[in-house]
């Protein structure tokens, strides 16, 4: 079975709920404390997949996600680039994101992680956001959205507004390492449009990948929409259904994403 | 000694969203500004040498949005103004220390041990034509002066000056620890004045006496403890009355609650409160899902056959009118401890919030002393720092907040009232022992975890303002470090329960260690303190301070010898701060030492079940209530004035800033419907992978206590329960918490109405078969101080009894959600309408605008419990026979309110006949605003009418189809008098949201 690392600690806090969705997609998924990985950076060796899960590491001080980057790159940085070499796949949610950012995993240009690139700031509302936005993607290359075309996720963040310089933005569209942008309900661009871009992002850039599609991070949370019951609209797609004289499904377009990530190493 | 230096980081965030939402917040508060520009302040006390700076430099920033500089000011080429906001010394400063935790990991993983202290602080420069008055005016408006310090320079003055000026806020106390012994032999007056004022420390220089701060000990209590040390032969010290008095105080001991009350002999929570639940408890018999009622820091339901759900709600008034921020925030993080000490450690899983707040756009000035003195703040002010307060805690600490409500009354304009609350998991079993049992046991090692100890919180909210002079910290308000707590919650909860690794555990919460500890020592009978063992943030605090401290993110736990070891071992991991205190004993007493010397010794009898119990009568009110007599108005403008107002509006900017989603277990979410209207109750799913969820609601319904506070108490209930009925739970799941919060509880009139709200509370909680589980009193909510001419005025709160409920729920598929679902549906009204618009917003809201003070009327709601009854378990039947598509339970406003809001939720219109409502015959404004309880609409799809119809009429409740869901956008009501009255969609829609969107 594919083994999960997801990683906890220091105000870390989906982790239950994401190592839930490594698990129903068919993984192992294991809780591990960022203290007993850097006392046993070797104890990575064990996992294919390593999962950033949402939080508020540090409280979000200094920016978020710029503390535990720091710890993780003054304690385990050598453990984690071999392990992103051994072509595994690491996943960033929403504070995960924030870190990866920090720590440069993403965009990693050229395979060159460590060095920062991205920013994700202050929401243009200067105020923490949680609401259901309509994601579109576009990425051929990312292996955790496969056979995704849009989706609708919770987002909940004060600082998620993604921003790059001018060079970086040109070269993440031209390797198609962005992945999922916000759009209006009928599918097109959000252009900033609040709430449908719920924190003023640039070019509406909700995830992006790495040069190999194998690193992903992204503002929105999937592991909170695998089930029917998670869904902002299931009261009404439950009556849809009743009318139609149709079962309610259980699970809902969040597993997709967690299910290609252990469907990658079945091949 | 090793040389520590002081030097400045300044961090500038390039398009920084805090700025420009700084600038539009002042434009809109009327000042003349171009320009606002926001830097992140780190000042670092440290041993590190220029080079190593630099590499702190870049620790603090991110090089692609920000730009950072040492020891160098980065200010704005063009401004005229910088302000500088930071803590006064002592105040908790959480990204402060987070910075020195980066800055010691960060060198300790090179091989070098730093010594690194940082405080944070903020600069706003500000470019605008702004004169010195108004400079002052904004920068009060960005701080609160109890806890932050204000540094302001004009341009000219920060060029000469090289920047803002570098400062450390540190606390230094002068004095050296000290016991004292007290004297009773006093007068009844010095008994009275020591009582009431505390401790005489000195004379002042103008004659006057500097006291330790209030005990709250009236003269009947200062006797009996007198009677008692001098039975003992020896004068009491310091250290023993300060901990009598928090252990007697009227939040650990709930005094009024306790004492007999006319014909209640035992006190109203015996006799109304914990009866009723013993008496349901038995009415139930198998099927009573209690496991633990008033007896730990939660209460508990069972959840499935393998769960437990805990339950409290906590108030946090005093603090939130001085410091809305931390006020909250501590509220809300402490109230997690409520779950974390529960039994074996529960795991919290949800937060809600209940705000009571004066109109935000009210101007009033009110001041504390005479002659403009001690100005409170204004009630934008709380209103916005007490949501943001729970708004940091919540999120922070990864608990969904996915139900709470606000309401709005200008008697909230003293002291608000912030009610916070925590759901806890816990499995029922753990390793095969019941959770919910724990017993600190003789020998078990008595073991302090989480945060430091300081002067914060020290008797509440009675710090004089020489406590807040430089130098000296703020000792009465305190800022929650949610981190910590989360560290702590993480280490106990996940991993050191499943170990076995501790006997009990409780909160430090009210009276700090001096309760918890003495608490717990009930169970093993005895303990033995060491003070000096109590990990400090600063030297110098007297003993009897850091054994009454309330700092924050504690929890004391009974470890056994075998395993201590361990348990540090783990806690020590897991970056959570542990200490051995002492030892819990069997001997009877609480002993507390300081460096050997015994400075404590009271007999846990005495300490708990001493205090003299009081005896209280109540008075009636007079009662000439009238109705209010007025032409029928516009309906089509009334309705959407009526949407507008406060407490009926959309509190979405609210909802929406608080994570209800995280942990993954949102089944119906605050907003709902694509409108996102505000739900009355939600629902949740603790274990991910059960059928199972739980419903939460909350009624409160201050303005019924004016008419009839049994009523108001009853209205709660009904609504409470109503709220999850209309959801999906079964009545009989249902289970009550009770918060009251009163006003001038010494007088007997304000008694009168206590007493008649809490028979109703036993009358309704049996009839209904309800049990109360958990509960809290607060009960002086009133605001004496001056308004702006120096009159002196007194405002109390209305009495607010709110009453929480949850129920779980089977099968989270069969909850229902408010909004209209399909053009076609059909519309019902369930129960009966009558002419019930006593202290309603509709009579409120007539009064204001033709007579500039609000009606309040005579006809309250009352409720009738066999009719709800009945309704209830139909209803029900009908939800989980999946039958309905949307309910809404008809709250302030009636059923004009609930239609419209069905309507603005699902973005669908609906034509209906007043006419067919059922009950009183009436004028339709009177039909339409009437708050009669135990109502409902109902939207049901039309194959499913008969069915639907036949469960209703096999219960003999009252209903009718009013009409039903259109696909035009419009809500379109045919009057009694046949006019028709159109409104379209989305004018409701903006009436509905407009109040408070720009907040």
């Amino acid at each position: 079975m594919v083994k999960a690392l997801v990683l906890t600690g220091y105000g870390i806090n989906c982790e239950e709920e994401t190592a839930f969705a490594f698990k129903k997609a068919g993984a192992e998924a294991e809780i591990v404390h960022i203290n007993d990985l850097i006392e046993n950076p070797s104890k990575l060796k064990e996992f294919r997949i390593f999962a950033f899960p949402g939080g508020f590491s540090y409280g979000d001080d200094t920016g978020s996600g710029n503390a535990l980057a720091s710890k993780i790159k003054s304690n385990i940085w050598n453990a984690m680039l071999e392990f992103i070499e051994n072509e595994n796949l690491v996943i960033g949610i929403c504070n995960g994101f924030q870190v990866m950012a920090n720590l440069g995993l993403v965009p990693g240009f050229k395979k060159n992680y460590g060095e920062r690139k991205i920013a994700l700031m202050h929401n243009d509302t200067a105020r923490y956001e949680c609401r259901w936005v309509q994601l579109k993607n576009f990425s051929k290359k990312c292996v955790f959205t496969k056979g995704i075309d849009t989706i609708r996720l919770p987002v909940a963040h004060g600082e998620g507004k993604f921003f790059a310089k001018k060079p970086v933005l040109e070269k993440l569209n031209r390797h198609e390492q962005i992945v999922f942008r916000y759009v209006l309900e009928e599918c097109a661009l959000a252009n900033k449009k609040f709430p449908y871009n719920p924190n003023g992002a640039l070019e509406d850039i909700a995830g992006i990948c790495d040069e190999t599609g194998r690193i992903f991070g992204l503002m929105s949370h999937p592991e909170r929409n695998i089930l029917f019951t998670q869904q902002d609209n299931w009261t009404m797609q439950k009556e849809i259904l009743l009318r139609q004289g149709k079962e309610l499904p259980k699970e809902s377009a969040g597993m997709q994403i967690f299910r290609n990530a252990v469907e990658f190493f079945k091949k | 000694m090793v040389f520590l230096g002081l030097e400045r980081i300044e961090v500038e965030t390039l398009g920084d969203a805090r700025s420009i939402v700084k600038k539009k917040k002042l434009v809109s508060m009327g000042f003349n500004i171009e320009s606002v520009k926001l830097n992140d302040v780190y000042t670092i006390e440290s041993d590190l040498d220029g080079a190593e700076l630099l590499d702190c430099v870049k620790l603090l920033h991110n090089p692609v949005s920000q730009k950072a500089v040492l020891a160098k000011p980065i200010a704005p080429k063009s401004f005229d103004w910088c302000i500088e906001i930071g803590f006064l010394p002592g105040v908790t400063d959480n990204v402060g220390n987070t910075v020195s935790e980066i800055i010691r990991d960060f060198f300790n993983a090179r091989g070098k041990t730093v010594s690194a202290r940082v405080f944070y602080s903020q600069e706003i420069f500000l470019k605008g034509k702004l004169d010195e008055a108004q400079i002052k005016k904004i920068s009060e408006s960005m701080a609160n002066p109890l806890i932050q310090r204000i540094q302001v320079k004009n341009k000219k003055i920060f060029l000469q000056e090289k920047g803002m000026d570098v400062i450390a806020p540190k606390v230094r106390l002068g004095q050296l620890p000290a016991i004292k012994e007290i004297d009773l032999s006093a007068s009844d007056e010095e008994l009275a004045k020591i009582g009431k004022f505390g401790i005489l420390e000195k004379i002042g220089e103008n004659g006057s006496e500097i006291r330790s701060g209030p005990l709250a000990l009236d003269l009947d209590s200062m006797k009996t403890i007198k009677f008692f040390f001098e039975k003992l032969g020896r004068k009491p010290t310091d250290i023993e009355l300060e901990s009598i008095a928090q252990t007697w105080s009227e939040h650990c001991k709930h005094t009024i609650f306790a004492a007999e009350l006319d014909e209640i002999k035992n006190g109203i929570f015996e006799e109304c409160i914990k009866k009723a639940t013993e008496i349901i408890r038995q009415k139930k018999g198998k099927k009573d899902f209690c496991v633990s009622v008033f007896a730990d820091n939660s209460g508990a339901i069972r959840f499935g056959e393998e769960w437990l759900v805990t339950d409290k709600v906590e108030t946090h008034n005093s603090p939130s009118a001085l410091d809305p921020f931390g006020g909250a925030i501590t509220g809300i993080v402490g109230v997690n401890r409520d779950a974390i000490g529960f039994g074996k450690a529960a795991k919290p899983v949800v937060n809600r919030y209940g705000f009571c707040f004066a109109d935000p756009k009210s101007i009033k000035s009110l001041y504390k002393g005479k002659n403009k003195t001690g100005k409170m703040l204004s009630p934008e002010k709380i209103m916005l720092g007490v949501i943001e307060g729970v708004n940091a805690g919540g999120n922070c600490s990864g608990i969904p907040t996915p139900q709470g409500f606000m309401y709005f009354d200008e008697r909230y304009e003293g002291k608000p009232l912030v009610f916070v609350g925590t759901i806890g998991l816990i499995p029922a079993k753990i390793n095969e022992k019941n959770s919910h049992e724990k017993e600190a046991k003789p020998g078990n090692a008595i073991v302090m975890v989480g945060n430091r100890v300081g002067l914060d919180g020290i008797h509440g909210a009675t710090f004089s303002s020489e406590a807040l002079s430089s130098g000296s910290p703020a000792t009465a308000v305190q800022i929650g470090d949610p981190i910590t707590q989360k560290k702590l919650s993480d280490a106990i909860v996940k991993e050191a329960r499943g170990l076995e690794l501790f006997e009990s555990i409780t909160d430090n919460g009210a009276g700090g260690l001096s309760c918890s500890v003495a608490e717990m020592a009930r169970e093993s009978n005895g303990c033995i303190v060491e003070l000096e063992k109590v990990p400090l943030k600063y030297s110098g605090m007297q003993p009897w301070q850091i054994w009454v401290s309330e700092s924050q993110e504690r929890m004391t736990l009974a470890v056994p010898k075998e395993k201590i070891e361990k348990f540090l071992g783990l806690m020590e991991k897991r970056g959570v701060e542990a200490s051995i205190i002492g030892e819990f004993t069997g001997v009877g007493n609480c002993v507390v030492k300081s460096n050997g010397t015994t400075i404590m010794d009271i007999g846990l009898e005495f300490l708990h079940n001493g205090l003299p119990k009081k005896k209280l009568s109540a008075k009636t009110m007079p009662q000439n209530f009238s109705e209010p007599v007025f032409e029928e108005p516009n309906l089509a403008s009334t309705l959407k004035e009526m949407l507008s107002r406060l407490n009926i509006c959309s509190k979405e900017f609210v909802s929406a800033q608080y994570d209800y989603e995280v942990q993954g277990g949102s089944v119906l979410k605050p907003l709902q419907g694509k409108g996102m209207v505000n739900a009355e109750a939600s629902a949740v799913k603790p274990v991910l992978d059960s059928e199972f969820c739980l419903g939460i609601s909350q009624a409160v319904f201050p303005s019924y206590g004016d008419i009839d506070a049994y009523w108001m108490a009853a209205c709660a209930i009904d609504s409470a329960i109503k709220n999850l009925v209309a959801i999906g739970a079964k009545p009989e799941n249902i289970a009550l918490l009770d918060n009251f919060c009163w006003c001038s509880s010494n007088e007997p009139e304000r008694l009168w109405q206590l007493k008649k709200a809490a028979q109703a509370c036993f009358d309704f909680a049996v009839a209904f078969e309800t049990p109360f589980i958990s509960g809290k009193d607060s009960m002086f909510n009133d605001f004496k101080g001056f308004d702006e001419n120096n009159n002196p005025i007194k405002i109390s709160v209305p009495p607010t009894l709110l009453i929480s409920s949850l129920a779980q729920i089977e099968n989270a598929e069969n909850c229902v959600s408010l909004d209209a679902k399909f053009a076609g549906d059909l519309v019902f009204v369930l129960g009966e309408t009558k002419n019930e618009l006593g202290a309603s917003e509709y009579y409120a809201h007539a009064g204001k605008k033709l007579a500039g003070k609000r009606f309040v009327g005579k006809n309250v709601p009352k409720v009738d419990s066999e009719t709800a009854k009945k309704l209830y378990s139909a209803l029900n039947m009908a939800i989980e026979s999946r039958l309905v598509a949307g309910c809404l339970p008809i709250e302030l406003g009636g059923i004009g309110i609930a239609i419209a809001k069905t309507c603005i939720a699902g973005e669908l219109g609906a034509e209906i006949d007043v006419a067919k409502i059922l009950g009183e015959k009436m004028r339709s404004d009177f039909v339409l605003f009437s708050e009669s309880q135990s109502r409902f609409i109902v939207t049901i799809n039309p194959a499913n009418k008969a069915e639907f119809e036949k469960i209703l009429k096999k219960q003999g409740c009252v209903f009718s189809e009013i009409g039903k869901i259109i696909f035009e956008k419009n809500l379109v009501i045919n009057a009694i008098d046949s006019k028709q009255v159109l409104l379209p969609l989305e004018e409701l829609k903006e009436a509905y949201k407009k109040t408070l969107r720009d907040y």
